[in-house]
């Protein structure tokens, strides 16, 4: 049926879309990349929740594929080893019919010769939609995303932020809890290294949270009450009244003896043991980023208790990761909230 | 005060929805194996009362669900801001059934080819009817209903509002000229 | 030569006591009379009425990376970027390649330097054999071929013990020991990118506290009170080693310290960029370290400004924050940050400001200049206050152009630099 040209591109879409889209409520992510969460705001978050819980269902059905980014292309940049954020990445994006390839840069493009900037701009050079980085250096993600035009997704820097798994975690305790508003939340384990920590203080807070950290001083960053948290340095005092208990991993062999001297000795004294954990509410529930070390940051008897939610974690991953591709790469090139109709 | 014309009262809406639950009971030789998927999101109010009237005259609850087109789309890179996504939900068997799907508007029959990708990525239905309230022409997609309220010509300059008591507050159907349509979505602020 | 005269300027030398208008000739390349109304039968007259004359300033803290680097910088274009800076002599640390433990190195720096025709170049010499923290140089040697001074900067010198031989055994020859303040254990040898803080608290990298300044500081200050020898300490950052320092001075300890423009400007703030240009070491501090700096700088504390120029090739820092090298290049922007942050701004006057930048580097090298006396060597900056400019990286006579100060716009520039009684760089208005 012929049409004129000026038909078409004074078309809204075409009228039936316009009025379908008036019928619905229409969101965006502010910027075309998620570096941290730092840089949302509640309402964003809260969009990426919203969208995530839609995603579940996806994973319960037989045919777990839709074709939402279809034809779309998406990189993964591991520069430091990951199983488990990769390989959900990856389902993510194949249960949205997208295209994704996961590279494994090692650090040493220093040893290569290569600059940072250039290895990145010859994967640009394939037009990829969407990045995902992790890296060991904090901002390596925010250097990526001023000189690609791709969106990039920040799947950890270093001890900066892992902003997936900050949501992740939020919706994992909306789910449980219902409202995250004035939730006693606890952090605790080696707070200094941890993205998890930093990114999870970001949002809770953010969501009207109160965040309370717990760690040994060794593992305990300088002034750290600055990003708007209350800090122990025994777990007990943490966990009175504690809602929601996060336990992160420690990896003694990162600082050699020097900070802390041995796993028996922090599962004494920082460990969720049963006996610990009755110190926070009745309905309080578990989590932990993963991989677990049993019998070291938690007791295996609360990781497999009832309060344990850790598995729910892992899908919601999926979901989350999902939802954040699909929000990203689902509408084209970087846009101007703003200026759209 | 833009230009609207009513093209459909309540009345006229409730008379066109009992025909409409009639005719998929008649084509269909019964209520057996038959489902009504609305698509979101003037469709599932559609969809329940179709439910309500069957109910009504032959005393059986048709298996209701809804389905969500928005990650179906075709045309979502060219859309921004994202569509939000809603629930789609379907608590019972596909394979099997015949399964009927409502909308309020067909147009282009885009929005029909997405929701029986949709509703096919769920399991295998026997076959697959579509039901209408307002069929106003400008296919771009081999897409026809085999149950319609009402046979709207219009030209590509007009609109079709299909509203519901339980979403818009009254049921009626409008139709008005484009570019008064966009500026009443504006001033609404959406 | 000719003679030159330097005419209408504002003169001052503190050496001498001297802030008046006046006139100054040089002939043969030395200062022949500094007066008022002087005249000259030639045409060599240059007007710098509205300017300061100043001794020539020295930055006694540069690397020009020559020896074996030249890729990120020369002595030719270090030395062509210090004239174009306001400095009429520079202090090159040793960690060249090879690194300057050898006399033949000194020899070869100050012949590129003579060869180059810019500003004349003083050679640091290292404190141990290659750096390496175990056995002294030859530092007998190294002063008898040109050095001015010792050092192992990039690092402390490794042990109590070999500080103390140094600053002993340089007795013999009346040059300090220039010691990099760090102690390596608390920075994870380098790998800590930025101060620690609340900024490397929020960011997640690892950090340096002042405290890793603050020690090595309180070690030498110990051992040169116990030696007698001459200490100073480089590119001083922390407000706890400030008062450390202020203290011993007070007692007498023969100690003497130098700051740069970025730790007087900048704080760990600015870090929250990712801008490699923000990475150097010592790292940008807290606001708190930033004022003390300022207040040493004019209670006499820090004896001299100096850039701690560091070149490094554009590809070297575009590396992620923790892999990139530590510094930025200061040569052609230190003058103008002083006079805009620390002269217009009220905490320095215009005499403090020609102390740290000339009479005071050039008594801590035992130079015999830093005036503007009768027969010295005719060697002079001239300041005009009132220009205004951008930083213009694209302008800069260095290879390299690490600085985070590009585009800033800054009030009081250097217009003219004299070494030996030649202009050897003249502003282009």
């Amino acid at each position: 049926m012929p049409k004129t040209k000026e038909v078409e591109t004074n078309r809204p879409g075409d009228a039936g879309d316009l009025t379908w889209r008036t019928q619905q409520q229409a969101a965006s992510l502010k910027s075309k990349d998620l570096l941290g969460i730092e840089q949302l705001d509640a309402g964003e978050i809260q969009l990426i929740l919203d969208t995530a819980h839609h995603f579940k269902e996806i994973s319960e059905r037989s045919i777990k594929k839709v074709p939402t980014l279809r034809g779309k292309s998406i990189i993964n940049l591991f520069f430091e080893p990951s199983t488990r954020t990769r390989m959900s990445f990856e389902i993510a994006a194949k249960r949205l019919s997208a295209d994704i390839q996961s590279i494994s840069a090692s650090t040493s493009s220093l040893v290569k010769g290569e600059t940072f900037v250039d290895t990145v701009r010859n994967i640009e050079a394939m037009y990829p939609d969407l990045l995902v980085i992790r890296h060991a250096c904090p901002g390596a993600a925010h250097v990526l995303a001023e000189t690609c035009n791709a969106g990039v997704i920040n799947a950890g820097d270093g001890a900066h932020e892992h902003p997936t798994q900050a949501l992740l975690d939020a919706l994992t305790i909306r789910d449980h809890k219902g409202s995250i508003e004035n939730l006693r939340v606890v952090i605790f384990g080696d707070i200094a290294h941890s993205r998890v920590a930093r990114s999870n203080i970001h949002c809770l807070l953010k969501l009207g949270a109160n965040v309370v950290v717990a760690a040994p001083p060794t593992f305990m960053p300088c002034n750290i009450e600055a990003l708007g948290v209350e800090a122990f340095d025994r777990l007990e005092p943490a966990l009175e009244g504690a809602d929601v208990i996060v336990a992160l991993r420690i990896q003694l062999e990162r600082g050699g003896k020097i900070s802390f001297p041995s796993p028996r000795e922090y599962f004494n004294l920082f460990g969720l043991s049963r006996d610990k954990l009755a110190l926070a509410k009745n309905d309080a529930i578990v989590m932990h980023p993963g991989p677990m070390n049993r019998g070291v940051e938690i007791a295996s008897e609360v990781a497999d208790g009832p309060q344990s939610v850790i598995l729910d974690q892992v899908s919601n991953g999926l979901a989350v990761r999902m939802a954040v591709l699909y929000l990203l790469a689902g509408s084209g090139p970087a846009k101007n909230v703003e200026t759209a109709a | 005060m833009p230009e609207k014309t009513i093209i459909m009262d309540t009345r006229e809406i409730d008379r066109a929805l009992s025909r409409i639950a009639h005719e998929i009971v008649e084509r269909n030789h019964g209520t057996n194996n038959l489902a009504l998927v609305g698509i979101r999101t003037r469709g599932v109010p559609l969809a329940e009362a179709l439910q309500d009237k069957i109910k009504e005259f032959e005393g059986v609850q048709i298996p209701t669900g809804s389905v969500d087109i928005t990650l179906y789309r075709d045309d979502l890179s060219r859309i921004a801001p994202n569509p939000l996504i809603q629930a789609t939900e379907l608590d019972f068997e596909i394979e099997t059934k015949v399964v009927v799907l409502v909308d309020d508007v067909l147009f282009t029959g885009r929005t029909i080819r997405a929701a029986l990708d949709a509703v096919i990525d769920y399991g295998r239905p026997r076959a697959i009817e579509l039901a209408v309230l307002i069929d106003r022409g400008h296919r771009e997609f081999p897409i026809r209903a085999d149950f319609v309220g009402k046979n709207v010509p219009t030209s590509l300059r007009e609109v079709i509002k299909v509203q519901c008591r339980e979403i818009d507050g009254e049921d009626s159907v409008l139709m008005m000229e484009v570019d008064d349509f966009v500026s009443q979505y504006e001033d609404q602020g959406k | 030569m000719s003679k030159l005269l330097l005419k209408g300027g504002r003169v001052i030398d503190p050496a001498q006591g001297i802030d008046e208008t006046a006139d100054v000739i040089i002939d043969g390349g030395l200062i022949e009379s500094v007066d008022s109304d002087l005249n000259i039968n030639e045409s060599n007259v240059l007007d710098v009425s509205g300017c300061i004359v100043a001794p020539g300033f020295i930055d006694m803290h540069v690397h020009l990376r020559e020896p074996g680097q030249e890729y990120k910088e020369t002595i030719q274009t270090g030395t062509a970027a210090a004239a174009a800076g306001g400095f009429t002599g520079v202090a090159c640390m040793p960690n060249t390649s090879p690194v300057n433990d050898h006399r033949a190195v000194t020899e070869l720096i100050i012949e590129r330097a003579d060869e180059a025709g810019s500003v004349p170049v003083y050679p640091i010499g290292c404190v141990s054999v290659g750096q390496q923290g175990e056995a002294l140089a030859e530092i007998g040697q190294l002063v008898e071929g040109g050095c001015v001074a010792v050092s192992d900067d990039g690092v402390p010198v490794a042990t109590a013990e070999l500080m103390r031989r140094a600053l002993e055994y340089t007795r013999m020859f009346d040059i300090p020991v220039i010691e990099h303040c760090e102690d390596l254990s608390l920075t994870q040898n380098q790998k800590a990118p930025m101060n620690e803080g609340s900024v490397s608290t929020a960011l997640g990298f690892k950090g340096h506290p002042t405290a890793a300044e603050d020690i090595i500081v309180a070690r030498d200050l110990v051992l040169a009170e116990l030696t007698g020898g001459s200490l100073h300490c480089a590119h001083i950052s922390s407000a706890g080693a400030l008062r450390m320092i202020r203290d011993a001075k007070a007692r007498g300890v023969s100690v003497t310290c130098e700051a740069t423009p970025h730790h007087f400007i900048l704080t760990d703030e600015e870090v929250r960029t990712f801008d490699t240009n923000t990475k150097m070491n010592p790292p940008l501090r807290s606001k708190a370290d930033v004022d003390a700096v300022i207040e040493a700088l004019v209670d006499g504390t820090i004896d001299a400004i100096v850039t701690d120029h560091a070149p490094h090739h554009a590809d070297e820092k575009a590396f992620e924050f923790d892999l990139a090298p530590f510094g930025i290049v200061g040569l052609e922007t230190a003058v103008p940050l002083a006079c805009d942050r620390l002269l217009h701004r009220g905490h320095v006057t215009l005499k403090r400001l020609v102390e740290l930048f000339s009479t005071n580097p050039a008594r801590i090298l035992r130079l015999g200049a830093g005036t503007l006396s009768e027969g010295t060597v005719a060697n002079v900056t001239v300041l005009d206050l009132d220009r205004t400019a951008t930083v213009d990286v694209s302008a800069f006579s260095s290879k390299s152009y690490n600085t985070p100060f590009d585009g800033w716009e800054l009030k009081g520039w250097p217009v003219l630099t004299i070494v030996a009684g030649k202009v050897v760089w003249k502003a282009t208005t």
